[in-house]
């Protein structure tokens, strides 16, 4: 196989403080750390992903994963990755299959984007003092207000998602994650009265209890999907497309269709799961209100729809069209969104910056006067509090977080999902695996992140001058840009920091 | 109980079944959507054309539709029977999980597509006529027989089973479907084959008061995946 060597990307470090207890061997599932019969280490470098979990568990601190050192000729052209991609699809004839967000070089918008405060006048508020408040509805707010001849007014409130803070946890399949994930996720969302999604791969039957803040999916492959799961949700989300993978579908391999996933989706043990990339159904906006409005008579009119969609070139028509569908609330996953798998080529070229989606369809939704009719959710890599930010402030109703949450319950990045061999128990279905994701702590993590974020939004909110989360939405007035061409401004709305 | 449709608007209507009883007739059906839909325990009877979505989500019960109905009955139905004297529109069935579908008539594109099956759970689909292309695309469980019943050539459009990796599909035709894609595997079925779906069929028979013998003369085909991982072998982790 020598016409196919590529050097390790990480190589292992040990220090002379290793004992050779062997510990590493044990929390590896890549095979890189080998206890030889004479008591030594070896290592194999080729399978190392840099999840760490080597390092962390290391009870003498005695493991570094660094850079290889090993040198290729520089060219700024022929990247080594462009090499070592090449040289795997002559190899195989594969398509290259990568996880987690896109991690090019793409500008990103939210980092050339600031935060106004108060100073002087309009005084800044303390949130510690003062009450701030960052409760957000999430669905169809009516335009006129009917009353009864008594003067009564009469409620036609459409059904509302309450969440006590804009942030909820976005789709991720059980099945695409673990077990262990769901329960931390599930158990979250309670906690801090907010919502989780369950992705496409149906709702286990212990996380029924969780249903006030469960969203239910709905996407082509219809995995799961039964009455009770319909009803068993706040929220149902039609999933049209992925920010990290717009316009193709998805595929669980029927080797990770074991057990309860396949209990859950109700797809027999070993077969694919495949979602095709449309919905056959829907070729159209009104093809799209038939499947909004056919759940919608399924749950009579008790849970608003929510309709996701990647952000691509066109997403302001696009989003025009689904206000209009009668969906309740239109999610936009940019292109830097997460996923469990996704062709490399589809998830590193594929679709448009968030931010700049959100900004235009926020605008367009306004100029054609039909913004209260739905609430947006804007995802695809909410980093920080201060993302979350500037993305109600660019006009979002509230933000999902995938990765964020990935990342407390353990995540370290190395975007080795697709494997299935995730070393801290998240995106795997191997028993071994799984239970080293705690889901006490678990659950725990997630509510003191999304605590902290909180925390934040509200000093923010409060250097600005504003107590409510609701007269921060789409208040572009409160952001300028730093280094961004006029067009860029012109886009996202907001104007250059000194102006 | 017996509801006007003609008096109704479609929501309104829907509203009626959901709160009637569970023996329901409909008059006047001019093409209104999303009847039946999530019922689990009612038999609705229609007269007229119901609209698209007819026992979307169908969890249960019985839907009989005295002449046509239109596009993507029985979406994602999990339990039940529909039975339709006409002809079906597009999307029959389309993911459809349980339950069984009846149609005298002939169905449109994209029948069956995606269809799945779990343990007990095993969707039927049976077509009296003819179907139109992409016929049980992704066809992931559950079976799809087409009778042809008054047609002389292939009874299904083109594209049949495309992406298909599990369930059957069986045509009553005279001649071999041609075109078919890789992944499906065509033979023709002998006696002992056919004795598979002859509980279906005798039901079909049943619904529409047609005799066995007219259901099952001549020659059957049946279709089934050649591989449950048909996209296995299309990656390399990267």
């Amino acid at each position: 196989m020598s016409i196919d060597f590529q050097y390790p990307e990480f190589e292992v470090e040990r220090s002379e403080d290793c004992v050779y207890c062997g510990r590493c061997v044990k929390e590896c599932p890549n095979g890189v750390h080998i206890l030889t019969e004479d008591k030594k280490l070896r290592t194999r470098p080729q399978g190392c992903v840099a999840c760490h979990r080597c390092a962390a568990f290391c009870p003498t601190g005695a493991i570094q994963i660094v850079r290889s050192r090993h040198a290729s000729r520089a060219n700024a052209n022929w990247s080594e990755q462009a090499v070592t991609e090449i040289t795997k699809q002559a190899a195989t004839g594969g398509v290259l299959l990568s996880s987690m967000g896109n991690p090019e070089n793409y500008p990103v918008y939210f980092d050339r984007i600031l935060i106004n405060a108060s100073q002087v006048t309009n005084p800044s508020i303390d949130p510690l003092r003062e009450p701030m408040e960052t409760r957000t509805f999430l669905g169809a707010k009516p335009d006129t207000i009917h009353r009864d001849a008594n003067g009564n007014i009469l409620p036609q409130l459409p059904p509302q998602l309450s969440l006590s803070t804009p942030i909820l946890f976005s789709a991720m399949s059980y099945g695409s994650i673990s077990y262990n994930a769901h329960a931390s996720l599930a158990r979250a969302a309670e906690a801090l009265g907010i919502f989780y999604n369950t992705g496409e791969g149906g709702l286990h039957e212990h996380f029924y209890q969780y249903g006030p803040n469960t969203i239910v999916q709905v996407a082509s492959g219809r995995f799961g999907v039964h009455k009770a799961y319909l009803n068993s949700g706040a929220a149902i989300e039609i999933k049209m497309g992925q920010g990290a993978k717009p316009g193709i579908g998805g595929h669980l391999p029927g080797a990770k269709i074991v057990g309860d996933v396949s209990r859950t989706r109700m797809v027999p043990e070993g077969t694919d799961a495949i979602s095709p990339a449309p919905h056959h159904d829907i070729y159209s906006i009104e093809d799209l209100r038939q499947l909004v409005y056919s759940l919608k008579e399924a749950t009579g009119y008790q849970k608003p729809v929510i309709v996701k969609v990647a952000a691509v070139h066109n997403i302001t028509a696009i989003a025009s069209g689904i206000a209009r569908s009668g969906a309740d609330i239109i999610a936009i996953d940019g292109f830097r969104g997460g996923t469990g798998a996704a062709p490399t080529r589809i998830r590193d070229h594929v679709g448009i910056p968030v931010e700049l989606a959100l900004a235009s369809v926020d605008q367009r939704l306004r100029d054609e006067g039909i913004r209260d009719r739905v609430s947006l959710i804007c995802s695809g890599s909410i980093r920080s509090s201060a993302d979350v930010v500037k993305a109600i402030a660019l006009g979002a109703d509230a933000v999902y977080i995938g990765t964020a949450a990935l990342i407390a319950l353990g995540c370290h990045l190395c975007r080795s999902c697709q494997t299935g061999r995730c070393a801290w128990g998240i995106a795997t279905q191997n028993p071994e695996l799984t239970r080293r994701l705690d889901p006490d702590e678990g659950y725990q993590r997630l509510v003191n992140l999304v605590t902290a974020w909180t925390h934040e939004i509200k000093e923010m909110m409060g250097g600005m001058g504003i107590n409510s989360i609701e007269a921060l939405r789409g208040n572009r007035l409160m952001l300028r840009g730093v280094g961004l061409t006029q067009k860029e401004l012109d886009i996202l709305g907001i104007r250059h920091a000194g102006e | 109980m017996m509801l006007d449709a003609a008096t109704l608007d479609w929501q309104a209507l829907n509203e009626a079944v959901r709160d009637g009883g569970r023996e329901i007739e409909i008059i006047h059906c001019t093409g209104e959507r999303f009847i039946g839909a999530g019922a689990s325990d009612k038999k609705i009877t229609i007269h007229g054309v119901p609209g698209n979505a007819l026992g979307a989500y169908l969890d249960g019960g019985e839907i009989i539709a005295r002449e046509n109905v239109q596009d993507a009955v029985g979406d994602t139905m999990n339990d039940g029977r529909i039975v339709v004297h006409g002809s079906a529109g597009d999307a029959l069935g389309y993911a459809m999980r349980g339950g069984r579908i009846f149609v005298r008539g002939d169905a449109g594109y994209r029948t069956g597509i995606h269809m799945k099956q779990y343990q007990e759970k095993r969707p039927v689909i049976v077509v009296g006529g003819r179907v139109g292309s992409f016929l049980g695309e992704y066809l992931a469980g559950g079976l799809i027989v087409v009778l042809g019943l008054g047609c002389t050539d292939v009874p299904a459009g083109n594209f049949i089973g495309t992406g298909m990796h599990g369930g059957e599909i069986w045509l009553r035709s005279l001649k071999p479907p041609q075109h078919l894609p890789p992944q499906v595997h065509l033979e023709e079925a002998d006696e002992e084959m056919l004795a598979a779906i002859r509980p279906q069929l005798e039901e079909f028979s049943a619904c529409f008061d047609l005799p066995m013998s007219q259901l099952t003369e001549g020659r059957f085909y049946r279709l089934t995946p050649n591989a449950q991982n048909p996209y296995k072998r299309l990656y390399v982790q990267n």
